[in-house]
């Protein structure tokens, strides 16, 4: 399989894993829950769908969700877990691949502080905080890896070489697994940050930013969501199953246990998110501290 | 020295008992009784000769009694809000139905819109915190649910809400007006509806005023069906409600328990009378549809472990981490706070208040139900979820002992005649009844005139002394925490906009 091809399956496949995950929790619950390919049906929907504008926005509401799309695009052709070389990739590739998503991130908070909603601009509030947050801790995380593969790219830091590593390597690359998984949660708006499913405006982040997007704007913003879960779970895969990891049964495995995490525990208080983002930095850095011998 | 008339709960008293003091003498009766502990259940207006008769409704701490008082008023009358919080809603409610201004009032904001053009429905000056930091989120009111009208306006500070005011009465029905009219006909119907969610309960009292102003009594076996009918709709909707609570954490475990559950209990409803609200079984006179010795089997052989599922459910909120963290010191009504309110309910005994009326007020052959008040301390999100589960507990109980005493009585279900049309009771009478609901406690209150027909008949719902309990818990909370506030006190926009 070449680096390329795997691209093509993370985009064909990534809006699997929200159905996945939705299917775990409904088993969990002892519910028949929705299809698997929800996902892709809304998709199918959304995209032969108009969409209505609000006169108070202007271009910077209509830029968001394509602008996020293509900047979670780009992050994601830096990734690739097969071998040394993804489409893209090149040494420091790593800084670039956050920022990417930094950007995404961006495009959406600016669309949703261009509608002037009081709901949008508390959505955009905590998503900035939270992932200001995130952030430093993600990079933190990936420096053990840079270390032990030698080199500052994604494809290497994510390759399968990576576990040939000196035995005494091994606690750092789980430490930084851990660290990478908690973000992930975070990154991704999950439970225990944040809630997917709810109706609650005044508890939402992610969700409440996107209400006021609709027609291909949506869809454009949840297949964007569903490329940064597949890069998150391609990136813990890696490092817990990197057999797994060539083929999409590993990343479909980290999104099994996302949905295993969500239905076994409540979401934390808002102001409580912090500490989480806060151990998983832990984590990292003592991952990191591993590395320094 | 003057004071009000001492009435037993679901008794009447000719209306010319009723005391009518002069203001000052009334408000030194109120502080006497509040004072010594009295709880507030309903503060009215009725028209009489060109002046307004205002009558109170006080529920006595150490007695089993109620106790009522009136006093005349004119366009206008010294506000007793200042002194008695608990009575801020009750004189909004009079100015905006009969226009007589208590002075002194500083918030005579609209209790419910009809429909006319002043203020238009929604039409409220709501409080602004002013300020470069400080926001506005308004909520409402068409919510992201299928629920009713209502309209909440957030003033915060980033996260922190500095103060929540509530708008409701979006849905005026003009219900008690309608009882006025035609009290015969579906007045029956309209209580069970009038908060659906309390049908048993509305029914009940309004049925205990019934006999009580035709000297009807109820027989023992069908007060103690009543009695469990009670227990099972307040079991379905703790029940409800834990799993509800579970839902807005996001704790997917007892969410879903708790939503299968809760319909088991109404179907138990549902076997006892055919409806899963149970409406049609409680009438004026006794009930409807009788516990038979095979159905009464029936019903304990389904409600043990219904009961023992819903106890492991919910055993896991108290067991899982993330969930008590999420419930522990959120949301805090203090003892003091509640007591001054007025609030009702689970809501008020979360906060430490010693309040249920079943226990305390026992309606006519009830007194020994051996049920036993929970209270908790906390008055937090917490405390609430535990008194839900506490009275599950003591539910559960009294139905088993209450359906095994069942076997073997031989009395009547209905007792008394329907009476002439039209004439609800005896003439000029006064009577109020109190059943403690799910919610909390329901007061009704009647008058008839001298041909027998209602002059008045005042309902309040606990939702309606509640509501403010909600505003006042998430002052200085964290608006990410108000969904799991509301849901702990999961009030009825009904039972308000009557």
């Amino acid at each position: 399989m070449s680096a390329s091809l795997h691209l093509i399956l993370a985009f064909v496949l990534a809006p699997l894993l929200p159905g996945i995950i939705g299917k775990v929790k409904s088993c969990c619950a002892g519910r028949s829950g929705k299809p698997v390919l929800q996902l892709y049906f809304d998709l199918a929907k959304l995209l032969r769908k108009g969409a209505v504008y609000s006169r108070g926005t202007s271009w910077v509401f209509k830029a968001g969700p394509p602008a996020a799309l293509a900047a979670t695009i780009a992050a994601l052709c830096l990734l690739s877990p097969l071998d040394q070389n993804g489409p893209l990739s090149f040494e420091g590739d790593f800084l670039l691949a956050a920022y990417l998503l930094g950007m995404a991130r961006f495009a959406v908070i600016l669309a949703a502080l261009d509608t002037g909603s009081s709901f949008e601009g508390m959505g955009a509030s905590r998503e900035a905080v939270f992932s200001a947050l995130a952030e430093p801790v993600f990079l933190l995380a990936l420096m053990p890896l840079g270390r032990i593969s030698g080199s500052f790219s994604l494809a290497s830091m994510f390759s399968v070489h990576i576990w040939s590593a000196q035995s005494l390597d091994k606690p750092a690359l789980i430490l930084s697994a851990a660290g990478l998984f908690l973000i992930s949660l975070a990154e991704n708006c999950r439970i225990p940050v944040d809630d997917p499913n709810t109706h609650l405006e005044l508890t939402m982040i992610h969700e409440v930013m996107v209400l006021d997007h609709c027609g291909v704007d949506l869809a454009f913003i949840e297949y964007a969501a569903a490329l940064k879960l597949w890069f998150f779970s391609a990136v813990v895969a890696s490092l817990l199953l990197p057999s797994m990891a060539v083929t999409p049964g590993g990343i479909i495995l980290v999104a099994v246990g996302i949905g295993f995490t969500e239905s076994i525990m409540a979401r934390l208080r808002l102001i409580s998110v912090p500490r989480l983002i806060c151990l998983a930095g832990a984590l990292a850095a003592l991952g990191c501290l591993l590395c320094l011998r | 020295m003057a004071q009000f008339i001492t009435l037993t709960n679901g008794g009447s008293c000719p209306a010319e008992a009723v005391p009518v003091l002069r203001y000052d003498d009334f408000a030194a009766c109120l502080k006497d009784e509040v004072h010594a502990g009295a709880g507030i259940c309903s503060f009215f207006g009725v028209p009489h000769a060109r002046q307004l008769r205002l009558y109170i409704v006080l529920v006595k701490k150490d007695e089993a009694t109620l106790a009522a008082g009136a006093m005349d008023v004119g366009q206008s009358y010294a506000a007793l809000t200042p002194e008695f919080p608990a009575l801020h809603l009750f004189e909004r409610e009079i100015y905006e139905q009969f226009s007589v201004l208590p002075q002194g009032h500083s918030r005579l904001k609209p209790v419910r819109f009809d429909g006319t053009d002043s203020p238009q429905v929604g039409d409220m000056d709501f409080f602004k915190a002013e300020g470069n930091d400080v926001h506005e989120v308004a909520v409402g009111p068409i919510h992201a649910g299928v629920i009713e009208c209502g309209h909440f306006r957030f003033q915060c500070l980033g996260e922190i809400v500095l103060h929540l005011e509530i708008s409701l009465g979006y849905h005026h029905r003009g219900l008690e007006a309608c009882f006025n009219q035609n009290p015969q006909k579906n007045a029956l119907p309209l209580m069970e509806t009038l908060a659906g969610d309390s049908s048993i309960a509305h029914a009940w009292a309004f049925s205990t005023l019934r006999e009580s102003l035709n000297h009807t009594a109820v027989t023992r076996r069908a007060q103690t069906i009543r009695a469990i009918a009670l227990e099972l709709e307040r079991l379905a909707n703790h029940t409800g409600d834990l799993g509800a609570l579970a839902g807005d954490m996001g704790y997917l475990p007892t969410a879903s328990f708790c939503g299968r559950l809760r319909g088991d209990f109404l179907n138990m409803t549902a076997m006892l009378c055919g409806n899963r609200f149970g409406r049609g079984l409680v009438a004026p006179g006794g009930v409807n549809f009788d516990l038979e010795e095979a159905l009464c089997l029936h019903l304990e052989k389904k409600l043990r472990p219904a009961a023992r599922d819903v106890y492991g459910a919910v055993d896991l909120l108290w067991e899982t981490p993330s969930v008590t963290s999420r419930m522990m010191e959120i949301g805090v009504v203090p003892e003091q706070a509640a007591r001054d309110l007025g609030l009702a309910g689970p809501a008020a005994r979360a906060s430490g208040l010693r309040r249920d009326v079943r226990i305390t007020h026992p309606l006519p052959g009830l007194q020994e139900s051996q049920l036993t008040m929970q209270v908790e301390k906390s008055g937090d999100v917490y405390a609430r979820a535990r008194i839900r589960l506490d009275e599950i507990h003591e539910s559960v109980s009294f139905i088993l002992r209450e359906l095994g005493g069942l076997h073997g009585q031989a009395e009547p279900l209905r007792a008394g005649s329907a009476g002439a049309p039209g004439v609800y009771g005896r003439p000029s009478t006064f009577g109020a009844a109190l059943v403690e609901g799910w919610r909390g406690e329901i007061c009704h209150t009647a008058l008839t005139d001298a041909a027998g027909r209602l002059q008045r008949y005042k309902i309040v719902d606990p939702s309606f002394r509640n509501w403010i309990g909600l505003a006042l818990a998430m002052r200085g909370g964290q608006i990410s925490d108000f969904p799991l506030c509301n849901k702990s006190f999961n009030l009825s926009y009904c039972g308000v906009d009557l």
